[in-house]
């Protein structure tokens, strides 16, 4: 042992540094962000997909400080009962359902409605995908399915391809919030287009989230300092070796992000520029 | 009557409704409005032949024999 903390992860969203007092920018939270009228406290939205383990999600869900998390619809089966549902009302965690699964506008509808009914909500996370081989979306029924929703009075979190075009689309039909991918689902490769998510970001009007193939912390910091309004990710956390140590660090990767951004980073520079005087150095004639 | 419950044969009392079905499959007492007596809330949605069912509607829903019910759930996904 190291430190008396080791072994626990560090859970606390704080920004804040000790050299700086009085700077109220360096103490502040980081900004909510603001979704249909609703303002969540973190900008990491953290799935459920992937734990082993009830108790060890619920642990990574509290440690990663998200306030939306995704679920799938599925049979009810008497071995495990509602017992995720109830485990997130429990933490006091809002739920966005998903369509995982559907490859047609038709059946994503139907899953949509049945997670209205079941746990009352109007959120979505539209998920329609071409294919189980990539489990990339299908750009035409996911613009049908988001306008059939939006018809019927959801707020649809569309998830779509890292295209500039397809973003503007789905938000002309009424998505509440686009979702591009870093990269296919569960590869953890990162953001493999950083120019189409920043110009993705620079035509919206509506929340972006990054979702899907973010692998490490430092991705979602990336995510976020491209402009990204949030970052959504599952796997990334329940499946790393220390899912609760991840989550953390996700939750302080996409907060660093976020105060990145805002901050205004400085322009890239060809060639070196000395941040100390070169005058008055020891031994110099003059 | 027989009828299939997400996909497996199951046999309810003649007369019985959609109520009786869910009751009956999470082992949980509704009340009229669908909603469970002990006090939590439900968490769960059926369909009746792709057709969503509201929660309201379940007690006056008879079930007829052959009818396929499915009672879904929120379950772990990203």
């Amino acid at each position: 042992m190291h430190t008396a903390t080791e072994g626990t992860a560090p859970t606390g969203l704080s920004v804040a540094t000790d050299s700086a007092p009085g700077f109220a920018a360096h103490t502040a939270p980081v900004d909510p962000l603001v979704i249909d009228g609703v303002a969540l406290g973190s900008r990491l939205i953290m799935g459920t997909g992937g734990a082993p383990s009830l108790d060890g999600l619920g642990a990574a869900l509290q440690a990663s400080g998200t306030e939306l998390t995704t679920v799938a619809m599925r049979r009810y089966s008497p071995e495990t009962g509602s017992s995720l549902f109830e485990l997130l009302e429990d933490l006091g965690i809002r739920v966005l359902p998903n369509t995982a699964g559907c490859f047609t506008a038709r059946d994503a509808v139907l899953t949509a409605e049945l997670a209205r009914e079941a746990l009352g909500t109007d959120w979505v996370k539209l998920e329609v995908i071409a294919d189980e081989e990539t489990l990339l979306p299908d750009a035409v029924e996911l613009l049908d399915a988001t306008e059939q929703l939006v018809r019927r009075g959801f707020k649809v979190f569309a998830y779509t391809n890292d295209d500039p075009v397809l973003a503007l689309r789905l938000e002309q039909v009424g998505a509440a919030a686009v979702m591009p991918l870093g990269a296919p689902i569960g590869t953890g490769l990162g953001v493999l287009n950083p120019h189409n998510i920043e110009l993705i970001v620079s035509r919206a009007s509506v929340p972006v989230v990054l979702d899907a193939g973010i692998g490490t912390a430092s991705d979602a910091a990336l995510a976020m300092e491209l402009g990204c309004d949030a970052v959504l990710l599952a796997t990334a956390v329940t499946r790393a070796q220390d899912p609760v140590r991840m989550a953390a660090a996700f939750r302080h990767a996409v907060a660093a992000g976020r105060l990145a951004r805002g901050a205004g980073r400085i322009p890239k520079r060809e060639h070196a520029q000395a941040s100390s005087p070169m005058a008055g150095l020891a031994g110099a004639a003059g | 009557m027989k009828v299939r419950i997400n996909g497996r044969p199951a046999v309810l009392d003649d007369g019985a409704t959609l109520r009786d079905a869910v009751a009956l499959t999470i082992g949980r007492e509704l009340d009229d409005a669908g909603n469970p007596r002990d006090g939590r809330r439900l968490g769960v949605a059926v369909a009746v032949d792709a057709d969503v069912v509201p929660r309201s509607n379940w007690g006056r829903t008879a079930v007829v024999d052959g009818t396929d019910i499915e009672i879904l759930t929120a379950v772990q996904g990203g």
